[in-house]
């Protein structure tokens, strides 16, 4: 058996990505995958107590979070859904280009993901904003008077409105949820941002493209705790 | 210091001697389990202490041996876990009778009110050899009452009621701690709980400056605050008959059975909205920062004492407490 | 296959040696130079901690308080709590011991993500830094349980910046668990399967697993706490609608299993030391290895047994106590197993030894006495007094440090290069036995009897177990301050050791002492169980002159 630094200097030679306390390329990749995926565990873990919170008071104050969630606009988060699902495409066909070696299709998917991330981001403020307005972001300027579900149908004076305090409850998960996605969106985009520069200057080739397939995970991951959020806060009473 | 020296706490209550009994096979056990170590230990180090000419023998393991000490050890902490189930049970079951005294705790002392109207802070009286129920709640942060006489505790929350009922057996004077820590006096949150004879505790209850029974300030409250226009005790209100609903199921309107517990007529006075009786519209105005922890106390014992004619709630054993009003 | 060295590692390249001056060591990835990053980082919040305690126990001789005013003890305990649990005993054994040691046991050059362990480092840093700050800036005064809404609403104290300095020590601990699994997964020699691997690696592995899934349930709780500070928001405030028993779940769902991450690396050096001086394989290695596995996993499911008189309902305080007993047996087997270990065996009694024998006895207590606290019979009374301290500092004192400390002095040739003094090594390791059980024993009389914990004042009756207990605190500070004074002692005059002293088992042995920057001449190839004392056999005479004898 050669000497490990023999094997180094040979491997360094063909994998000039290869770490030093690596013994080839296929085990370095094999443990930033196994690495990427651990890191998406305890992301599971981060955001499953912000949900274990919700499912917490969905279930006790079930009509008020139904007429918090009515306040949201479906339309801006139906969209939003869309373009994530389309960045989750793009980072694909990103992968896809750099398998191929092309190098420019990579560098265009990435942005392209980037845009379409930003373009996320830049709903989110604009749903923010109007939360703002209409006074619903939790805290001293709170305020709320807003119908239960269903609740059109009786007469007037019979009418049953929620309550302030638990539709505060909704809108502080509301925040807390979304910002923490929003908050790992912009490090994804920075993490794109950054994979697309290196990406441009040649880095990534058919032999060595485990950054943007980790990237690629992390990504899909945002991505799928968005369906649940959107599922969750936007999508609860829309039945009526 | 050296003056009274005890190792062991004193025992005033029905439970105390339930938990010492387990406690002290818990001390058994372990006793024995930490000697057996201990001196097998010892006997190890010293018998196969490294010797001239002599090597360690390698062993892998038994599978019998594993089997044996983990099956052991695990039915003797079956016997430790389900004796302690039990007396756990049991001290979470108020029996039905109980004498019962509202608790709220504040930072950072304990106040006391009968059934009677007598109110303590810091100071309980009870009698001995009578249940007694504790409902508590508290008015900022999360406190406990811990009686260690009576070798019992229950913490005490804000928004909610929490219970703790307990028999004392010797009368006599017995610490009561805060032991949920809960700010700069969370130490200096200390009481007594003043276990009495039946016949001074009479004597004690009947003193004092003219207490209007709770029952009674709760009925004031009732009406000064509006309730009996809605809640008539027959069937034309606009809310719920509340003769005899204490303790009851309740139908809701959308199709959940709850008890009507001290919870469920807090909830009910501060949040109507949670929980409607089917039947019924939801119109009750809430009440939130209307009234305080004392006054919902109040009411609730004035809710308890609406009982159905034929069915009667027991009454009250103190006979400063009114007779349960007719409406 | 023992290679004995000679003490030539003056002039042969190691990792002490390899590169000079700050940046070289501030910058440094080789697994070894960040371990001691951390062993130094770790100790000087020991001595924070330790200090915090010392004064607790100064406070604490007098049954009304007349040290300090009471807002003051409140800070001292919490501040005392949380530098230890999040700065000390959970990075402790992993940062220090499994960072330096796990890839030579396992033949790899280096942990798989050496950057990322520098990171975690740098992490460890920051959060001390914000936990500095909140100590420098007036302290915190919330436990360090931070239960709501005392936390959230009613305290003016630093929550924020100690929440922070946790929030981000913990992200320190998921990225060390996240690294050390792959590397187990991934970087073994050829030839170590995974019944080949030692305890120690097995238990990290386990460890880490717990860092990884259960931190972030705590990081998420903090950040809501101090959203709550900010926004007002009312998660956790009854008063708009939130409920208190919910953070109490969430922070406990870490917390509980936070304790075997504090135990479960010790238990790895127990039992690398007890193998090599009773010169046997370990008894039943594969229910060792179960064991902690087992008890990583059952860990998750048993946490609000912190809860029993919280307010939680009957049927759930029934299934965690039960399940609570379900964990204490594979912790049972394991001291079995030690115990069986030593059957037969060829014992010695250097210092590493006698602190595993410590660990075992002092153990054995503290998991007894968590089966009290199991009880619902038993905990409604026990709950939140001096009970609950005693058993808890059993485990994390009486085991956890003396683990570390019976560690330290194993492997202290290997890391330094350098003998211990091996006298003073005995009589600290007695100090701190006798030390520890005359502070902590009384506390299990004082627990029973009534008094609660975190009070600044108590009743007279309390006094004397206080007082026996504060004497037994400056006893075992003594017994702390030892080690540290010999082992930096040694750092220059102490006698250079061999590859292995010990003649022990376990391939870091192979390796010179200190290692080379790359920890193997050569690419080692395993073919050989764990703990093969059979073949290594006993210490050869020649080789037992290189051990100092007597100081």
């Amino acid at each position: 058996m050669p000497t490990s630094q023999a094997v180094v200097d040979e491997h360094a030679h063909e994998h000039p990505e290869l770490l030093h306390h690596f013994a080839t390329a296929g085990q370095q990749k094999n443990a930033a995958s196994l690495g990427m995926w651990l890191f998406l565990a305890q992301e599971v873990m981060f955001f499953g107590g912000l949900f274990c919170a919700y499912l917490v008071y969905r279930y006790k104050y079930f009509a008020d979070f139904g007429s918090a969630s009515q306040q949201l606009d479906i339309r801006l988060g139906t969209t939003n859904t869309v373009v994530l699902i389309c960045s989750s495409l793009t980072v694909v066909l990103a992968i896809r280009a750099v398998q191929l070696g092309k190098r420019m299709a990579l560098v265009f998917w990435l942005v392209a993901t980037i845009l379409l991330g930003l373009a996320f981001l830049g709903i989110k403020a604009d749903e923010y904003a109007e939360k703002f307005e209409k006074h619903h972001v939790p805290g001293a300027s709170f305020s709320y008077h807003e119908l239960l579900p269903g609740q059109q149908r009786f007469p007037e004076a019979e009418r049953q409105y929620a309550n302030p305090h638990h539709a505060e409850m909704f809108f502080s998960l509301y925040f807390a949820m979304t910002g923490m996605h929003a908050l790992h969106m912009v490090i994804g985009v920075g993490l794109f941002g950054y994979l697309a520069y290196k990406g441009w200057r040649g880095k990534y080739t058919p032999a060595y493209y485990t950054p943007i397939e980790n990237a690629g995970l992390y990504w899909h991951f945002v991505d799928i705790v968005w369906i649940y959020l959107f599922g969750l806060l936007y999508l609860i009473d829309r039945h009526r | 210091m050296f003056g009274h020296f005890p190792l062991w706490p004193e025992s005033a209550s029905t439970a105390a001697g339930n938990v010492d009994a387990l406690y002290i096979f818990l001390l058994l056990v372990s006793g024995i389990m930490t000697t057996l170590i201990f001196t097998v230990l010892t006997i190890f180090a010293v018998r196969f202490r490294k010797q001239k000419g002599q090597r360690a023998v390698q062993i892998e393991g038994s599978h019998h041996l594993e089997i044996t000490w983990s099956i052991i050890p695990f039915c003797v902490m079956m016997v430790f876990y389900i004796w302690g189930a039990v007396i756990f049970f049991q001290e979470r079951t108020p029996p039905q009778d109980a004498t019962e005294v509202y608790t709220v705790a504040k930072q950072w002392m304990w106040k006391f009110e009968h059934q009677g109207g007598q109110r303590e802070i810091n100071e309980l009286h009870v009698p001995v050899g009578r249940d007694v129920k504790m409902i508590m709640t508290s008015q900022d942060v999360i406190h406990s009452f811990f009686v260690p006489a009576f070798r019992l505790k229950q913490d005490v929350l804000p928004g909610r009621y929490t219970t703790l009922w307990f028999r004392a057996t010797k009368p006599g004077t017995y610490h009561l701690f805060c032991s949920q820590y809960c700010g700069t006096q969370h130490s200096g949150m200390i009481g007594w709980i003043v276990v009495m004879e039946p016949r001074d505790y009479e004597a004690w209850m009947s003193g004092g400056s003219g207490n209007q029974p709770l029952a009674v300030t709760g009925e004031k409250l009732f009406s000064e605050l509006g309730c009996v226009t809605c809640h008539r005790s027959d069937t034309q209100g606009r809310g719920p008959n509340l003769v005899g609903v204490f303790g009851k199921r309740v139908l809701l309107e959308d199709g959940r059975t709850v008890t009507a517990d001290e919870n469920y007529i807090r909830e009910s006075i501060l949040e109507p909205g949670a929980k409607i009786v089917q039947g019924f519209k939801p119109v009750m105005p809430t009440f939130q920062g209307q009234v305080d922890d004392e006054q919902l106390n109040a009411l609730i014992e004035y809710v308890k004492s609406l009982a159905a004619p034929q069915s009667g709630r027991s009454a009250n054993t103190s006979p400063a407490a009114g007779a349960s009003p007719q409406l | 296959m023992a290679t004995t060295d000679g003490p030539d590692f003056g002039e042969r390249e190691n990792y002490l040696n390899a590169g000079h001056g700050l940046k070289s060591w501030l910058l440094t990835v080789d697994h070894k130079r960040i371990a001691l990053l951390y062993l130094i980082s770790i100790t000087f919040f020991f001595f924070i901690g330790g200090f915090f305690a010392l004064l607790i126990r100064l406070e604490l001789l007098t049954p009304v308080g007349e040290l300090v005013q009471s807002d003051t003890y409140n800070k001292l305990f919490t501040m005392h709590g949380q530098v230890m649990v999040f700065f000390f005993v959970i990075p402790g054994v992993p940062a220090v011991l499994g960072n330096f040691l796990m890839p030579l046991m396992i033949g790899a050059k280096d942990l798989a993500f050496p950057r990322i362990n520098l990171l975690s480092w740098y992490l460890y840093v920051i959060g001390g830094i914000f936990m500095m700050y909140t100590i420098l800036n007036g302290g915190v005064d919330t436990g360090w349980t931070f239960y709501t809404p005392l936390s959230t609403e009613f305290l003016k104290t630093n929550v924020i910046s100690a929440a922070l300095g946790i929030f981000v020590a913990g992200f320190s601990s998921i990225l060390t668990g996240l690294n050390f699994i792959v590397t187990i997964h991934r970087m073994r020699a050829p030839g170590m399967t995974w019944n080949r691997l030692p305890l120690f690696v097995w238990a990290h592995y386990a460890t880490s697993i717990i860092q990884v899934l259960g931190t972030p349930v705590v990081a998420i709780t903090i950040v809501l706490v101090a959203l709550e500070r900010l926004f007002h928001l009312g998660v956790f405030n009854p008063a708009l609608g939130g409920d208190p028993l919910l953070f109490q779940h969430l922070f406990w769902f870490y917390s509980h299993p936070a304790v075997y991450i504090m135990i479960l690396p010790s238990m790895g050096i127990i039992s690398e030391i007890v193998c090599c001086f009773s010169r046997k394989r370990i008894f039943g290695y594969t229910a060792m290895t179960l064991a902690v596995v087992g008890i990583a996993v059952i860990g998750f499911l048993v946490w609000a047994h912190h809860m029993f008189v919280a307010g939680i309902s009957i049927y759930a305080a029934l299934i965690f106590s039960l399940l609570s007993y379900f964990v204490a047996v594979p912790s049972a087997i394991k001291v079995f197993n030690w115990t069986a270990t030593m059957y037969k065996g060829s014992i010695t009694y250097q210092t590493p030894m006698l602190y595993a024998f410590g660990f075992i006895g002092l153990f054995t207590i503290g998991g007894l006495t968590g089966l009290f606290l199991a009880c619902l019979g038993v905990d409604p009374h026990v709950h939140d007094t001096y009970f609950v301290i005693a058993h808890f500092h059993y485990i994390m004192v009486g085991g956890m440090v003396m683990a570390y400390l019976g560690g330290m002095h194993f492997w202290w040739p290997k890391i330094s290069g350098r003998m211990y003094p091996e006298g003073w090594g005995k009589l600290a390791a007695l100090i701190v036995f006798i030390g520890f059980n005359l502070t902590f024993f009384p506390q299990f009389i004082l627990g029973y009897m009534g008094m609660p914990r975190r009070y600044h004042s108590y009743p007279a009756e309390f006094q004397i177990l206080n007082v026996l207990s504060t004497a037994g605190a400056t006893i075992l500070a003594v017994g702390y301050l030892l080690p540290m004074v010999y082992f930096t002692w040694s750092m220059r005059y102490g006698k250079p050791a061999p590859a292995n002293p010990w003649n022990a088992a376990g391939l870091e042995w192979q390796t010179h002492s200190p290692p080379p920057t790359f920890n193997f001449d050569e690419q080692p190839i395993v073919t050989w169980e764990a703990y093969n004392y059979d073949e290594i056999g006993e210490v050869p005479e020649k080789e037992r002159e290189e051990v100092p004898v007597a100081h």
